[in-house]
């Protein structure tokens, strides 16, 4: 396992590498740039401040000077907000990012997990067909479309809570970006279990272990779920990337000062080594997930087999 | 050496006849174990009213979709107080006829749905063959080139993209195929590595077979089903993204009446025109759904039949 | 000893009164900012929204008042010679926040630095007035040859290139600040972080959370400390509108410096007391490519300016108090007095149409061959709804317009690349003075004369007026130049800017005013 591991990082360097040539030669090929805005500068300025950040140098150059400073683990300043390096930003950002994604993979489990075992062991029943539609209902709807709605609603009709920002970080604020973000996950989570607890229900393990007596909490507790829950936890791992581009979405809707909302204000706003500081880091957070995920079921496979 | 008696040629005939009713009866099997999913049939008879709504929009809208009317700004739906019969699910904040504009966008919709999965489906197709079928260094590269773009979550880089060539329908839809375009490789390519070793293959290439002939006339049709399936879900994510997009601003411009596009108008007027918003949604959300429906149908109508041939 | 202990025990009887007195609650003020702040370094600001922060921190020779007019800041008086090029400033005597005089040398330091290539400062422009500084800023000359000097350690000599009246009123823009020179050779670009930062002004930042939120503590230090009421003020950045007008009514802002211009029937109905609507220093306008067909016919122009029902855009379309405009520069800018507007300004719009139709049959334009132009704006809501009823109001003359909407960045950048025919764009002053307008138009301004405006009567006369320092004169040269500008119509002015804000009623101080300054040192809180 140790020696997979070891290859698959190894062969990651050279698509990291490829990685931080597409992001930076994509974004300088967009057009426009950085200090084009709606105050005419005199052309002396435009060159002075293109000279202060390299812009002025031949592309090729300035992707040198880049390659360099990574290699340090310097990404760059900040175009936009000027007293801030990229990663200072990205550090003061991915807190409150991460915070919305771990509620969120936190309660697709555990609401997730709970109604597909509920549906599963009611399996064709009329509540096994409302989980069913529903969450079939949850993954469909884009989360565009629910988070406003879910703002509306109880945000401004019902005035419960603030329908977007951070505060200062008090609990209220979190409530519905959160939910926004979730439901497609506990939607696609309770499927997945349910199907997972379907097919280990009917194995042979469980009906062994039935008929041994065993009493029924028991069964589902020890052995079903443990055994349905394989399948979860590893796609829990490959829906990151899907959990990230919903992060954009409900950021930008609830004005969450996190990562994903920053990094596409950058894109329009062109600030270059914002964008290609976080492109890098996105690809290779979502390379490292899968290559634990890949490992852990490597893990874990075996051990379904022999069973 | 071609033997064209009338004995021969009677034999052909009835190899055609025989090959014919052979394929009707394939679909009628196949219809048959799709009709017992009764949510796919459902998805599938939505989704042909949203063909029909686009095609016969001019006829079916009861407005012209840009049309402003001055004095009727942000209508509440005809059920509400306010609401006029003339705008049936209200108007927007410029004075344009909800409905009209949302079977209208059913046309931007299913055009979407269909370009994108055709380009991501042909390069997918292409790339995922060549891939499959010639192995070494080619395939390599390309699944490397493959492994980058599914390194990035799908809606960033469709953004980053769209930065580069400019806001704009065609854009976006370029963007997003190129984005789904992995999923088909990698699915062609699996089929093609598991269907190269097989006694047909073998034997066509025996006889003489070129490549092309091959890789698209012997082992491509065999790869369909999965392909089938995911050209579902593609059609429905395809139709999300460009959704997301227009959401952000980046995709098809106002006045397009895009659902996503309609969406990112309507934001601002939450607060006092719920209708502007919950309609688009709910257009995109059935749609989805539909598709899915039928997607989920296809996957359960085709695997049979995979395991049994 | 028994003394010793006695007056121990008054110092501490002393305190504790002192204590008890200040024991009254801390009055913070709660603003919603409508954007978020680039840097507390000012070479590197060029955004209002952070201008806003960095006006609490640093006084300049001369600062805003309380209704936005530059006082005496920094500099506590000053000389003017007879040919009005050069000044002499005598500075107060204060300190910076760490206890360091503020000297001359921190004004020449600052103004080298800014205007050092190296620096990149984008307003480095505005201090080109000074001698030399144009020539420093291209890398032509060294920082040393700048017109600057530090006679002593409190007076400061200023040499200009020509009189310049309104060069008092750039001095308090943050461009002009001084930087503590100290600070800034300590820690390098990190002078700004909250626990380096040193400053002159009435408040010191000490907490920055990007894109959240910026804290800014009462600078005791500061030379008017004891006039300064409020000791504590916190910029959220904001620019969700609705978000913050949201969080305006729940009382958790006391100032939200922007607000969502569609909800302004609703503001003026439900909170007219906290909504404030004042004229702004800037002007909304189209620009036409005036040296490429069709735009080169000054009737083409015209006529199209004409055309534009500019009340009907003010009052039905934005809705929220803009002004029609006639002239570019607004009214109200100092040093001037009535602007130069357009002939037609008058004309009831009916006649207005009539004779824009004829203008365009003059040029040899119509029904049978239309002219056809592109108009071009930037993405966002109000912009296309001007464009859109722009659109309608030139097909009225027979003009048939194409809309053409892109990013804002690309917008901007081919405006300056001259890649359009006809243009959405903007301008807010930088300092109270008809030049700041008028010089977009002088065809020596290159890229950012957007419509390659090439007038040899009006490039002569703004160069009259730079030569001339009688106020009176100079403002009667500048306005026969704005008539000419008028007449011609490199530019069609559409309406003035207001600033609209929401204002808490227990704010006291507040004065509306055109530059839209609002030190907080001079506001406090009702408790």
């Amino acid at each position: 396992m140790l020696s997979y591991a070891l290859r698959r990082l190894v062969t990651a360097v050279p698509t990291l590498f490829v990685i931080i040539t597409v992001a930076f030669f994509m974004m300088r090929l967009a057009p426009g740039g950085p200090f084009d805005s709606d105050r005419a500068l005199p052309p002396e300025i435009e060159k002075n401040i293109a000279a202060a950040y390299d812009l002025d140098k031949p592309l090729f150059e300035q992707y040198l000077i880049y390659l360099g400073r990574i290699l340090r683990g310097d990404f760059g300043p900040s175009l936009k907000i000027r007293d801030f390096s990229v990663g200072e930003l990205i550090a003061s950002g991915a807190p409150a990012s991460m915070e919305l994604g771990f509620s969120a993979i936190l309660l697709a489990l555990v609401i997730g997990v709970s109604l597909g075992t509920l549906a599963a062991l009611r399996q064709n029943s009329g509540t096994d067909f409302s989980v069913m539609s529903v969450s079939m209902v949850g993954i469909a709807v884009p989360n565009f479309v629910m988070a406003p709605l879910l703002s509306l609603v109880l945000g401004v009709y019902l005035d419960l809570l603030p329908t977007s920002g951070w505060g200062s970080g008090e609990l209220r604020y979190k409530v519905l970006p959160v939910i926004a973000l979730a439901l497609p996950q506990i939607a696609y989570v309770a499927r997945l279990t349910r199907g997972s607890m379907v097919e280990v229900l009917h194995s042979n393990f469980v009906r062994t272990a039935r008929a041994k007596g065993l009493p029924p909490r028991s069964v589902i507790g020890l052995h079903a779920l443990r055994n349905a829950l394989i399948p979860v936890i590893t796609t829990i791992g490959l829906q990151v990337g899907v959990l990230l581009a919903g992060a954009i979405l409900t950021e930008t809707i609830f004005s969450w000062p996190g990562v994903g909302k920053w990094l596409v204000d950058s894109i329009s706003r062109r600030d270059y080594f914002v964008v290609q500081g976080g492109l890098l880091l996105i690809a290779g957070i979502i390379m490292l997930v899968n290559l634990i995920v890949d490992v852990l079921y490597g893990l874990i496979n075996p051990r379904i087999r022999h069973n | 050496m071609t033997n064209t008696s009338p004995a021969a040629k009677a034999d052909t005939a009835k190899l055609e006849a025989e090959s014919r009713n052979a394929t009707k009866a394939q679909l009628a099997e196949f219809w048959y174990y799709f009709a017992q999913n009764k949510g796919a049939v459902v998805g599938l008879a939505v989704f042909v009213l949203l063909v029909l709504m686009a095609v016969f929009a001019p006829l079916i809208a009861p407005h012209n979709p840009d049309i402003q009317y001055r004095d009727s700004f942000l209508v509440p739906p005809v059920w509400e107080e306010g609401g006029k019969a003339a705008f049936l699910l209200g108007t927007d904040a410029v004075g344009r006829d909800i409905l009209s504009r949302l079977i209208f966008g059913a046309r931007f919709s299913l055009f979407i749905g269909v370009v994108v999965v055709t380009i991501a489906l042909t390069g997918g197709i292409v790339l995922g063959l060549i891939a499959g079928y010639v192995r070494g260094a080619v395939d390599t590269f390309i699944m490397r080139v493959m492994d980058i773009i599914l390194a990035f979550p799908s809606l960033l880089l469709a953004l980053v993209l769209v930065a580069i060539l400019g806001p704009g329908l065609i854009n976006a839809m370029i963007a997003i195929a190129l984005v789904l375009q992995p999923h088909f490789v990698r699915l062609t390519r699996a089929a093609v590595l598991s269907e190269r070793s097989r006694d047909y293959v073998v034997a066509a290439r025996v006889a003489g077979a070129g490549h092309l002939r091959l890789m698209f006339k012997t082992i491509l049709p065999n790869c369909l089903a999965p392909l089938i399936v995911q050209a579902t879900l593609s059609f429905s994510n395809a139709i999300l993204d460009a959704a997301a997009l227009g959401f952000l601003g980046m995709g098809a411009q106002p006045p397009t009446p895009e659902w996503g596009t309609m969406l990112a108008e309507a934001r601002e007027f939450i607060l006092r025109a719920w209708w502007v918003v919950t309609f688009p949604g709910l257009a995109i959300l059935i749609t989805v759904l539909a598709i899915n429906l039928v997607g989920d149908g296809l996957r359960d109508a085709l695997d049979p039949k995979l395991k049994r041939s | 000893m028994l003394l010793r202990s006695f007056r121990h025990a008054v110092v501490g009887v002393g305190l504790a009164l002192a204590f008890t007195g200040a024991a009254q609650a801390e009055k913070v003020l709660r603003v919603g900012n409508d954007g978020e702040p680039q840097s507390m370094d000012p070479h590197y600001i060029s955004t209002v929204q952070t201008s806003r922060l960095s006006d609490d921190m640093i006084v300049g020779l001369l600062t805003y008042g309380q209704d936005g007019q530059p006082i005496p800041g920094a500099a506590e008086s000053w000389t003017i010679s007879e040919d009005g090029k050069t000044y002499t400033f005598t500075l107060r005597d204060h300190v910076w926040s760490d206890g360091t005089p503020v000297t001359a040398e921190d004004f020449v330091y600052a103004w080298r630095r800014l205007l050092a290539p190296d620096t990149g400062a984008e307003y480095a422009s505005l201090l080109y007035i000074v001698k030399g500084a144009e020539d420093v800023n291209t890398g032509k000359a060294g920082p040393e040859t700048l017109g600057v000097e530090a006679v002593d350690a409190r007076t400061l000599k200023v040499e200009l290139t020509a009189p310049a009246p309104y060069f008092l009123a750039q001095l308090a823009h943050q461009t002009a600040f001084p930087v503590p020179k100290h600070a800034v050779e300590k820690y390098g670009r990190d002078w700004t972080k909250p626990e380096n930062i040193v400053v002159n002004g009435p408040y010191i930042l000490t907490e920055w959370q990007p894109k959240v939120q910026a804290t800014l503590v009462k600078n005791d230090k500061f030379y008017d400390a004891d006039n300064v009421a409020i000791d504590k003020v916190i910029y959220y950045a904001m620019e969700d509108r609705t978000a913050m007008q949201k969080r305006f009514r729940a009382g958790e802002l006391d100032l939200a410096r922007d607000i969502a211009s569609e909800q302004i029937d609703w503001l003026r109905e439900n909170m007219a007391d906290s909504l404030r609507i004042a004229p702004y220093a800037g002007t909304y306008y189209y620009v036409f490519r005036s040296d490429k067909e069709p735009f080169t016919d000054a009737r083409v122009r015209k006529a199209l300016s004409m055309a534009i029902n500019r009340e009907v855009i003010t009052e039905k379309v934005l809705r929220t108090g803009m002004l029609p405009a006639y002239s570019f520069v607004p009214p109200g800018t100092a040093n001037y007095g009535e602007p130069a507007y357009a002939d037609f300004k008058d004309l009831p719009y009916g006649d207005a149409v009539k004779q824009a139709k004829a203008l365009i049959e003059e040029a040899g334009y119509g029904p049978d061959k239309p002219l056809k132009i592109t108009l071009r704006y930037n993405n966002a809501e109000d912009h296309k709804r001007i464009a859109v009823a722009v659109q309608s109001m030139w097909k009225q003359i027979g003009v048939e317009a194409d809309l053409f909407n892109t990013d804002g960045k690309i917008h901007y950048a081919d405006l300056k690349q001259g890649d359009f025919q006809v243009a959405r764009a903007g301008w807010i002053a930088d300092y109270n003075d008809p030049q700041n307008f008028l010089f977009l138009m002088e065809s020596k301004s290159g890229p950012i004369n957007y419509s390659k405006f090439n007038n040899e009567k009006f490039d002569g006369l703004m160069a009259e007026a730079e030569a001339v320092s009688d106020l009176g004169q100079r403002a009667k040269i500048l306005h026969d130049a704005e008539e000419v500008a008028m007449d011609g119509q490199p530019v069609a002015p559409i309406f003035y800017y207001v600033s609209k804000q929401l204002v808490s009623p227990k704010v006291i101080g507040w004065v509306d005013n055109a530059p839209d300054k609002h030190p907080t040192r001079f506001l406090d809180l009702e408790q």
